[in-house]
């Protein structure tokens, strides 16, 4: 054997593969954001080829549905996406809605929209705080998940629960607001814009460690993402600037100033991790912005009755209808068949967490180990809404 | 484009293998030819009046009571750049459904072609890996489907109350495994 082994920073790589292997991560690992499994084709530290299995949440969430009646499915639906239970009741309170053609009083829009976007606040708190844990630091999850609380707290106010809420109810709301509701929730979001969000930024997004960490990992290019029906902050992460809120408006949002964030690619190429992530960050200021000018409204609003429109008995007409809103992981669409009966004929749900799930193959090819958490917490998955 | 003038553009492109259409419905649809469906796909993809790079929710329906009984695959789409919605269907036999993937011409259809074999048991022909994705690997029968009886036993556990559990719980009696009893000790013999 010659003596002139290469220095290792002389080193291209070459010569020195291992033997493939496969490693299994999940179901149990903490940072697959619940029960996911990924089988990892590695060589050395290079993820050479992944498998994704799903299903290990699966709890027959279209077959229940189709048993109970209309009304009934609402408490499962809030069990899909548990981080964001507002955005599902809405979007098949809309389902129904559209099929049924009511539309429920301003009052009730106003209150939907105020509930969605202080959900949207609350989940991305989530998802970023999560996120900086899984790529190892722990404080600000803390400190995001206590800012997260003051809005569970304004939920449990208004409807009794911090999680489930059964609020979106066909053609109204389950309960109007507490008085004094409003001005908590000012209060709340004073401190968020002026102490909170600015935090935020300073500790996490231009963090130099984090920017480093994530600004050239996962990069998902717009074509791969519209291929792979990706939505929300994944797609707006990708450059393209389509939120249904601003394209598709429901629920009155077009009577609100607020902008489309997109990933610009600042610290490194479009679709990265980070834009992802700056995405969601974004989103949450604008979101803040929304629910100032609901609370404008509400202030100026006579109060009314949140279940005048709910019909005694929900039976749509034969028919059927695929509505999508804008939840806050990305849009979820209702496909709902009616027979004319109580209960669905067929309901199928498109889960934005499903697709995102579904391109991670494609993005894992090639990455580190180590990077492969780094974009499974960045597509923001929730499991309960994959496997349904 | 408009609900007409897509389903126009269709019936001009592939003439009767477009066998049918509701364009009044609240989501207007076209009914394709099974055979076709995969053409049919990438021509709505590739035309640049109707320019579908959007598969938004691909769905199994199955319908058992119809004449003839039938099994249904809905596509639906979205256009980015026309910002445009429209939806195909196809009908299947519900003894042996099948239809060509259209995974070639949105990769997303993968996952979603994948849960309708799983759920609905309609084979993708041409379908890169077309495996069970909800349920277990070893799981038999298709649940989604209306004539579904759930299964006694599971892989030898029981998996479904028996008669006499059923009864012997209506009647009140306490059911417990061994010598476990779940029912409250405090609960009273006379509640409302």
């Amino acid at each position: 054997m010659s003596s002139t082994a290469p220095w290792i920073s002389d080193w291209d790589g070459d010569g020195l593969d291992t033997d493939e292997m496969v490693v299994n991560m999940g179901p149990q690992h903490p940072a697959t954001h619940g029960v996911l499994r990924l089988e990892l084709r590695t060589d050395g530290e290079v993820v050479r080829a992944a498998r994704p299995h799903i299903g290990y949440l699966h709890r027959c969430f279209e077959k229940h549905a189709e048993n109970v009646d209309y009304p009934g499915v609402l408490p499962y639906a809030d069990r899909m996406d548990y981080v964001a239970a507002m955005g599902n009741t809405l979007g098949f309170a809309l389902t129904v809605e559209k099929l049924l053609g009511i539309e429920p009083s301003p009052y009730v829009q106003t209150l939907r929209v105020l509930m969605a976007e202080l959900q949207r606040i609350a989940s991305h708190a989530v998802a970023v705080g999560t996120y900086t844990m899984d790529i190892g630091a722990f404080t600000p999850f803390l400190h995001l998940l206590r800012d997260r609380e003051k809005i569970l707290d304004l939920f449990e106010w208004t409807c009794g629960a911090r999680l489930l809420y059964n609020y979106n109810w066909v053609g109204g709301v389950s309960h109007d607001l507490p008085d004094g509701f409003l001005r908590a929730t000012r209060d709340m979001l004073s401190e968020f814009d002026s102490v909170t969000f600015p935090e935020l930024l300073d500790l996490i997004i231009h963090n130099r460690i984090f920017v480093k960490r994530i600004a050239g990992v996962g990069v998902c290019p717009r074509e791969l993402a519209i291929a792979y029906d990706l939505s929300g902050p994944n797609l707006r992460g990708s450059g393209l600037a389509y939120d249904l809120r601003k394209d598709e408006p429901y629920s009155g949002y077009q009577g609100y100033e607020f902008e489309v964030c997109v990933g610009t690619g600042q610290y490194g190429p479009v679709g990265s991790c980070f834009d992802r992530n700056w995405v969601r960050v974004a989103e949450m200021r604008e979101s803040s912005k929304i629910v100032h000018q609901a609370l404008d409204r509400l202030e100026k609003m006579e109060k009314a009755d949140v279940h005048e429109k709910v019909p005694k008995r929900v039976k749509p007409p034969k028919g059927e209808v695929y509505c999508r809103s804008e939840a806050p992981r990305g849009q979820l669409g209702y496909y709902l068949v009616s027979d004319g009966n109580v209960n669905p004929y067929r309901l199928k749900v498109k889960s934005p967490c499903f697709t995102a799930m579904s391109v991670f193959h494609n993005l894992a090819k090639g990455m580190m180990i180590a990077d492969v958490i780094a974009l499974i917490g960045s597509l923001d998955i929730v499991l309960g809404e994959i496997d349904r | 484009m408009d609900a007409p003038a897509i389903h126009g553009a269709l019936a001009a492109a592939f003439g009767d293998r477009i066998t049918g259409a509701d364009l009044a419905a609240v989501s207007p649809f076209a009914i394709v030819e099974p055979l076709a469906i995969a053409e049919v796909a990438a021509f709505c993809k590739a035309d640049p009046a109707l320019a579908f790079d959007n598969l938004m929710c691909l769905s199994g329906v199955d319908y058992p009571k119809e004449t003839p009984p039938r099994m249904e695959v809905v596509y639906h789409l979205f256009s980015y750049r026309h910002r445009h919605t429209f939806a195909l269907k196809v009908q299947l036999p519900r003894e042996s459904p099948a239809v060509p993937s259209v995974e070639g011409v949105w990769a997303v259809a993968n996952w979603h072609e994948r849960e309708a074999w799983d759920l609905f048991g309609i084979a993708f022909t041409g379908h890169s890996d077309l495996r069970r994705i909800l349920l277990p690997d070893d799981w038999e029968g298709h649940p989604l489907r209306k004539d579904w009886q759930d299964p006694e036993y599971y892989n030898g556990m029981h998996v479904k109350p028996t008669q006499q559990m059923q009864e012997r719980a209506l009647g009140g009696e306490p059911i417990g495994v061994g010598p476990f009893d779940f029912t409250p000790a405090n609960r009273s013999q006379e509640e409302p």
